[in-house]
């Protein structure tokens, strides 16, 4: 199994409270790097340095979409904290995207 | 409907389904590299459908498949269609099949901006890439719609979807679950439009129905009714009305009904081999007798038959039988003779229809007997039932069975009328009916028609006894047709009638022999008078002979005392003689 990390991304190693993010896309389509830059954005902002991102390339590693069940692209997955959560679409919502990753709570 | 041949230069290239009766309407197939949407209700076989797609093109046509499912895990399905003998697991493990499972959980995906479902597309396209596959199916694809919040997104994706497919040259089967006054809940329709089949499953008198419809097949002619459709442990099976034709062998052979007087109303030697018969009448007529003695006539000749019994159960039958001396009992031990007896209620028509395909086919029955089809008028519309029974006349004809079906004409019924409708396909119909006179009721037995020989036109007495069945000449005389007692009243005076007459006539003939006796009596006694005056008449010649010879010698002795030289003396004597005889 290979993981394509995006190898951009900043952060102190794993603690107890690392956020593991993944970021599905499939090429580096425009979208693709809107959702990258949005993302890192966010995360530098609210999660600053307890935070890994990893990206995946579903046209180079198909195989990965099945353990994650995705279909859209992008797609964020948060897989720690526990419990996993998605997000789709290019994260051009910063609200949308904090809800859904609990980091603000839901109106 | 006849047949439809499929031209040989069809532009539209088919890819069969394996599935028993569905190429057969779809003349081939669905269109190869095209999707086909395949909609119905729950419950109503769609997955099955789908997988059995995959299953047989794998296993018989070498296409390996890619199963994508929205709604049940891949250990689900495996498991769920295991039970119908598809060998899932070895497809995979083979990997001439991929199942796998997209879940989509509205909860768990929150939405932020432009996306599109490349993930999808990708996954796909590795699962068909892994196997080579040429076969796909989508099921449910609808579900999207319900885990992914932007419906506008979805459709431009879906369309995406279809045409990416296409490009791909696989043949795709969508499921869509029927929605109301669409054919699909969300409108797939829209995008797969080269190929629809709704299926349907609908309860009618509490009997549960599986149909199958063509609604559209761009580019290729289609059989376009509600084909009944079953599921049973080999799958899904289509039973086209029109699947045999009117094309099957016909036989020249005849074969004997039981009764050897019924055998001389049909041309002298009985049934065609492979004919159906209708034998038709009201209750108590002796119908089953009818079926009965042929079956067991079958038997008896070294054939196997299948008697199907919707009345009565096969001991019941063989007990009735026993009572008019046709002992069935030896023919079930040998195994040459099968029931099948069920009611009609028990399932639909369909599934009467299949067990019965099921059971021919094991058994290469030489005969048939279904008794009687008008029960099954219990279980369907009389069209429906017509159908299934066109259905079972076909395939009993395509397998040269003689078929045998008794009909129960009700009381206010026409009699010359099946209830079922079916009369115009059978090739003989024997009708039984009673006559009620004279405070009795006889039954008659007629030849209504028989296609294809010299049949009588005569009505015969039919009389049940524990000698078995016996057929009589009915009276006819006087302008009146007799029966029963009165036939045998008639008859009675007819024999006094004639013995009177024959005593009369011995009577005069006696008269006459004695008057000619007594005449030849007579004859004797004048002819003894006779002899005695001509014995009388010779006595008295004798003695006048006697006279005149003493006469003449006295007067020579007397010449020759006077002149005893006359020369001539002997003449007039011998003169004399001459004139006495």
């Amino acid at each position: 199994m290979t993981r394509r990390d995006g190898g951009q991304q900043a952060a102190p190693k794993a603690s107890s409270s690392t956020w593991n993010l993944r970021l599905y896309i499939a090429g580096l389509t425009p979208r693709a790097v809107a959702a990258f830059e949005n993302l890192k954005q966010i995360c530098e902002a609210h999660l600053a340095g307890q935070y890994h991102i990893e990206v995946i390339d579903l046209l180079k590693t198909p195989q990965l979409a099945k353990g994650d069940q995705i279909i859209a692209v992008p797609t964020l997955v948060r897989k720690l904290p526990e419990p996993v959560r998605k997000i789709i679409g290019d994260l051009s919502n910063t609200e949308k995207v904090l809800v859904g990753l609990d980091l603000r709570p839901r109106t | 409907m006849p047949r439809l041949k499929r031209k040989a230069n069809s532009p539209l290239s088919k890819c069969p389904t394996g599935i028993q009766g569905l190429d057969e309407i779809t003349e081939g197939g669905l269109p190869r590299g095209r999707p086909t949407l395949v909609c119905g209700g729950a419950g109503s076989g769609k997955t099955l459908l789908g997988m059995e797609f995959l299953v047989r093109g794998i296993t018989q046509y070498h296409e390996p498949g890619v199963f994508l499912s929205f709604e049940e895990t891949a250990e689900e399905l495996a498991t769920n269609v295991a039970s119908l003998g598809f060998p899932v697991q070895d497809l995979i493990q083979q990997e001439r099949l991929a199942l796998d499972f997209v879940r989509v959980e509205r909860s768990e995906i929150a939405e932020t901006g432009e996306y599109d479902l490349e993930g999808l597309f990708v996954r796909l396209g590795a699962a068909i890439d892994t196997v080579k596959a040429k076969r796909v199916v989508l099921d449910t694809i609808e579900a999207l719609f319900a885990g992914l919040p932007n419906e506008a997104i979805l459709r431009a994706e879906l369309r995406r979807l279809f045409r990416w497919l296409k490009q791909k040259q696989v043949t795709a089967l969508i499921t869509g679950e029927r929605g109301d006054g669409h054919l699909t809940r969300h409108g797939l329709e829209e995008y797969v439009s080269d190929c629809v089949i709704v299926l349907d499953h609908r309860v009618i008198n509490q009997i549960a129905t599986r149909r199958l419809r063509i609604v559209k097949y761009r580019g290729s002619r289609h059989g376009t009714n509600e084909y009944p459709t079953l599921i049973d442990e080999s799958g899904l099976s289509v039973l086209p009305i029109s699947s045999l034709g009117l094309t099957y062998p016909v036989s020249t052979d005849r074969i004997a009904t039981g009764i050897p007087r019924l055998d001389a109303m049909l041309g002298g030697k009985g049934y065609y081999k492979g004919s159906s018969i209708l034998i038709s009448g009201t209750a108590g007529t002796g119908k089953t007798s009818l079926a009965a003695i042929f079956v067991e006539s079958v038997c008896r000749q070294g054939g196997t038959a299948l008697y199907c019994a919707f009345e009565e159960s096969p001991e019941q039958v063989c007990r009735n039988m026993r009572s008019i001396g046709i002992d069935l009992d030896p023919w079930r031990k040998k195994g040459r003779l099968h029931f099948h007896a069920v009611r009609p209620t028990v399932y639909g028509l369909e599934m009467h229809l299949a067990t019965l395909h099921k059971q021919i086919q094991n058994l290469h029955p030489l005969a048939l007997v279904m008794d009687p089809v008008t029960n099954l008028l219990s279980v369907g519309a009389p069209d429906e039932a017509q159908a299934m029974l066109m259905r079972v006349i076909d395939f009993a004809k395509s397998q040269g069975i003689t078929a045998v079906f008794t009909s129960l004409t009700s009381g206010g019924d026409a009699l010359e009328q099946s209830e079922v409708g079916i009369s115009s396909l059978m090739d003989t119909w024997l009708l039984v009916r009673v006559l009620e006179t004279n405070g009795e009721r006889n039954r008659l037995l007629y030849v209504l028609k028989s296609r294809g020989m010299a049949h009588s036109n005569q009505m015969r007495e039919f009389q049940l006894s524990d000698q078995g069945i016996q057929l009589q000449d009915v009276y006819l005389g006087a302008g009146t047709v007799l029966t029963g007692s009165a036939r045998l009243v008639q008859e009675a005076q007819d024999r006094a009638t004639f013995l009177a007459e024959q005593q009369a006539a011995q009577q005069r003939a006696q008269a006459l022999r004695d008057e000619q006796a007594t005449l030849e009596s007579q004859t004797t006694a004048l002819r003894a008078r006779i002899e005695h005056i001509q014995a009388e008449r010779q006595a008295v010649q004798a003695q006048e002979e006697a006279r005149a010879e003493a006469a003449c010698a006295d007067q020579g002795a007397l010449a020759t005392a006077r002149w005893a030289d006359a020369p001539t003396a002997p003449h007039p004597r011998r003169a004399r003689k001459g004139d006495g005889r």
